[in-house]
Formats: structure tokens, sequence, C-alpha cells
């Protein structure tokens, strides 16, 4: 073998090398996407679980809804939820007003939310389905079980997986009635009653929370 | 005055057809999407729902209280009892949607009811396998044939509603109901106009009877309630009229795309 030969025979050694790392490197990586992605269905029903030991725990009104504004903060995507609610006015919004508003709605959506839920006593919701959308919606369904006074409740979970391994809630869609769009449409009619004033929509917003 | 009221309704209705109206389920997704149902008569319609919140507050709300006292399996009969009426309105709509083979499992389901179920009281249908019931009224028939919903109404007493679903209930008093034909319209032997207007009063307590909790939340988190109860109601309409249960099929997923770049 002359030496030209040994040398081309040890670079496509090396190139060999480098594409077997390479390889490695890029199974390595989804390998560790698989670990640590949470499946949309687990992480409804484990925030469900969550809920559930809240409300259904010997707490005071005021340690529920504690933890239930915690659970909020930890799995529902709420300045995602209020720039959606706010709509085509959001556009006309400067990046300060674009900050006092997240700040505002999320004081808002929090007290919301545990309002809402802290009536509620030992729920049962079953995760029945879910329907990936595309890369960045999954639908999961579930059912809240019928008690004697109310029937059953179907309910869809609007979670937005762009980053699978922290998947957030944006939306609860009640019977086929989404909450999101809901407030949308709410805070719509705020906006226009008051000429566009987006700020009277703050004062609203600001109100309730001090309730 | 009820005829001027079918000629006015009439006449909106005409205007509010789409002339290119067909069953495209995305035309239809648009035209019903409650962002695109105007409220012409936000005044009248605010001052309306006032005044059904403060009858509901004095007599609906406190009734449904009482009813709800009532032991769980006799509502269960009452309610089915009303929904077994109801296959009346949703068997001929059915067929005016071209739906011939739900007419014909809720003509069986009817007949079954009527009959074994005892007045409708037990729902021995769904008991031997028939498929889940869902009503369907006029108006959503209308929408099914492409006739947009109009501007968004609040009828007292009788609550949220559209142009188009209001002419859709008037075309029960003009023939479309079978059961109001023969209690109200040809008192018969057996029944007459009180039987009727106590099916439908007791009818709207059932209904507010099963949402006690969920409209009172729903008031006190709001911070328009008008608004919200009219999202819902277009909500809702929307998703009847395009008979779909699933979200994808009723959602517009541009909706959230546009957040992306917050």
């Amino acid at each position: 073998m002359t030496l030209i030969g040994k040398k081309l025979k040890t670079n496509n050694f090396f190139k060999m090398v480098k594409k077997l790392i390479v390889f490695n490197f890029i199974v390595f990586l989804i390998s560790l996407n698989a670990v640590h992605s949470i499946e949309p269905d687990i992480f409804v029903q484990s925030t469900v679980n969550r809920a559930s030991d809240t409300l259904s725990g010997n707490k005071t009104k005021e340690e529920r809804i504690e933890e239930l504004k915690q659970i909020a903060l930890d799995t529902v995507d709420i300045k995602g939820i209020g720039f959606y609610s706010l709509g085509k006015h959001r556009k006309n919004l400067t990046s300060d007003k674009k900050k006092e508003y997240s700040k505002v709605f999320k004081d808002y959506f929090l007290n919301s939310f545990s309002s809402r839920l802290a009536e509620y006593s030992n729920p049962v919701i079953e995760v029945n389905s879910k329907e990936k959308i595309n890369d960045n919606y999954t639908i999961v369904s579930s059912t809240l079980a019928a008690t004697d006074k109310r029937p059953a409740i179907k309910i869809d979970w609007r979670i937005y997986t762009k980053n699978p391994d922290k998947p957030l809630i944006r939306d609860l869609i009640i019977e086929g009635l989404s909450l999101a769009r809901t407030q949308k449409e709410e805070f719509n009619s705020i906006i226009q009653g008051a000429d566009g004033d987006v700020e009277v929509l703050f004062v609203s917003l600001r109100n309730f929370s001090k309730k | 005055m009820i005829k001027k009221l079918a000629i006015i309704l009439i006449t909106t209705l005409a205007l509010t057809v789409n002339t290119n109206a067909g069953s495209d389920g995305e035309l239809l997704m648009k035209k019903n999407d409650p962002s695109n149902v105007k409220d012409c008569f936000e005044g009248f319609n605010r001052a309306t729902f006032a005044f059904n919140q403060a009858l509901d507050g004095i007599l609906f709300e406190p009734v449904a209280k009482a009813y709800r006292i009532l032991p769980s399996p006799v509502r269960t009969g009452v309610g089915n009892s009303l929904n077994n009426l109801s296959h009346l309105v949703t068997i001929p709509n059915n067929i005016l949607q071209g739906d011939f083979k739900q007419a014909g499992i809720n003509t069986g389901r009817f007949v079954v009811n009527t009959t074994v179920g005892i007045l409708g009281i037990f729902d021995v249908a769904t008991m031997m396998g028939f498929s889940e019931y869902v009503k369907e009224d006029y108006g959503q028939s209308l929408g099914t044939a492409g006739v947009g919903p109009g501007c968004y109404l609040v009828l007292p007493v009788l609550g949220p509603s559209t142009v188009r679903d209001t002419a859709g209930s008037v075309m029960n008093i003009f023939g479309g109901d079978p059961w109001y034909n023969v209690s109200v319209k040809n008192d018969t032997r057996y029944f007459n106009e009180k039987d009727y207007y106590v099916s439908r009063g007791t009818d709207g307590i059932n209904f507010r009877a099963k949402n006690i909790e969920s409209f009172d939340n729903l008031e006190e988190n709001a911070i328009d309630f008008y608004a919200s109860v009219k999202s819902l109601y277009l909500q809702d309409r929307k998703q009847k009229i395009l008979n779909s249960k699933g979200v994808v099929d009723t959602m517009n997923d541009s909706d959230w795309e546009e957040i992306e770049d917050k």
C-alpha cells in the first residue's frame, strides 16, 4: 500500500468516526427529548389530581385559593391567554402598556380562576382521549362526573405543546364552549363600549382583583 | 301583532340570507362565528337582559331551587318526558336538514319512549342502545340551509336569540310544532293550552335547575355578564348548526396563532 493510500484510509476512518459521533449525538438528543417531554393527557390528569387534592382536603377557603393560584401559575399560560383575550386591541398597545396589562391580567386571572374552583369539593375528572392538532396544540378530552345536582360535563383542554417539556393550558372548552373565547368577547365588549379605550378594561380588571 | 312581527322577521331574515349560501362547512362556520354576529340592538338587548335577570332573581331561580328539592328520579323522569316531547320538533328538522337516517332513529326513539317508556318518563330507547339524542330546531335548520344569524337579540323572558333563531321559534306557532298544534291551536279533548304552557315553563325550570351553580359562578366572575352570556349563546348555536361535538371542528386555530409573536 502506498503512502497516499494509507493516508486516504486514515482519513476515511476519521470521517466515519466523526459521522458516528454526530449520529450518536442526534440519537442522544432525541432520546433526551423523549425522556423529558410530557404527554398532554398525562399532564392534564396530573394537574386535575393536584387540584382535586387541594379541593378535597381539610383546608380553609383561603388555603385552597392560595394552592389553586400556585397550580395555575405552574400549569396555565396566563400571559398567552391574556394576549389572546385582548384580541385586535393588543396591537394598539405600547410595550410598556403590554407589560402593565400582563401584570393586571395575571392578578385578575388568578383571582378569577381560584374563586371559580374554590367552591367545588372533590370534583372527579376522568381523562378520556387526546387529539394532536399540530405541533403547538393538543386537545385533551375529559369528563367531569355527574353529581345529584348536575349532569356529567364534557371538558376539553387546549394544551400548548410548543415546548413539549413544559406543556401549558391555554383554554378550557366546557360542553363545546370556550372560556378563552368567551373572555375575549367580554373584553372586546368592554373596550368597544368605551370607544376603544383599553384603560377602561384595565380599571375593570383591577376592580375585579380588589373584590 | 304576531303577523306584523312575522313580516318584520321574515324581511330581516331575507336580508341576512347570503345569496351564495350553501352547505359548505367553512362558510357556515364563518357565518355563524360569534365575532361576526352584530349586536344591532345592544341598548334594547341590555335593557331586556337586565329585566330578565331581575325576573330570574325573583321567580325562576327560587322556583328552580325549590324544584331541586324533588327526588332525583322524579326530576329525571320530568326531564325525560320533556325531552321526549321535543322529538316532535326535532324529527321534522332532521328531515329539513336532509338527515333522514336520524329522523328514522328519532321516530323509533319517540315511539318506544312514549309507549314502553310511559309517555317518555323512562328513557327505554337509550337502555335499548339507541344513539344519543340531539335536539334540533327550525333556527338550526335555517342555519344549516345557509341563513346567517342576523343580529343578536335578547327576548323578554325567553332570553338570548338571534333574528334567525327567533324566526325559527315563530315557525313553531305557525304549524311547525305538533305539540303546539294539538294543545293550543286545536284545543282537543285530551290537551289544552294550559298543558302546552306548563310543559314549556317546566322545561325552562328544569334547565335552570341544572345550571344554578354554573350561572352563579359565571355571573360572579364576569366583568360584563351580558357579553359573556352572548358569547356562550352564539358559540353554542354555532356548534349545534355544525352538528359538531368536536372542538377541532368548530374552533379556528388561527385565533391562537396570532399571539405567537406576542
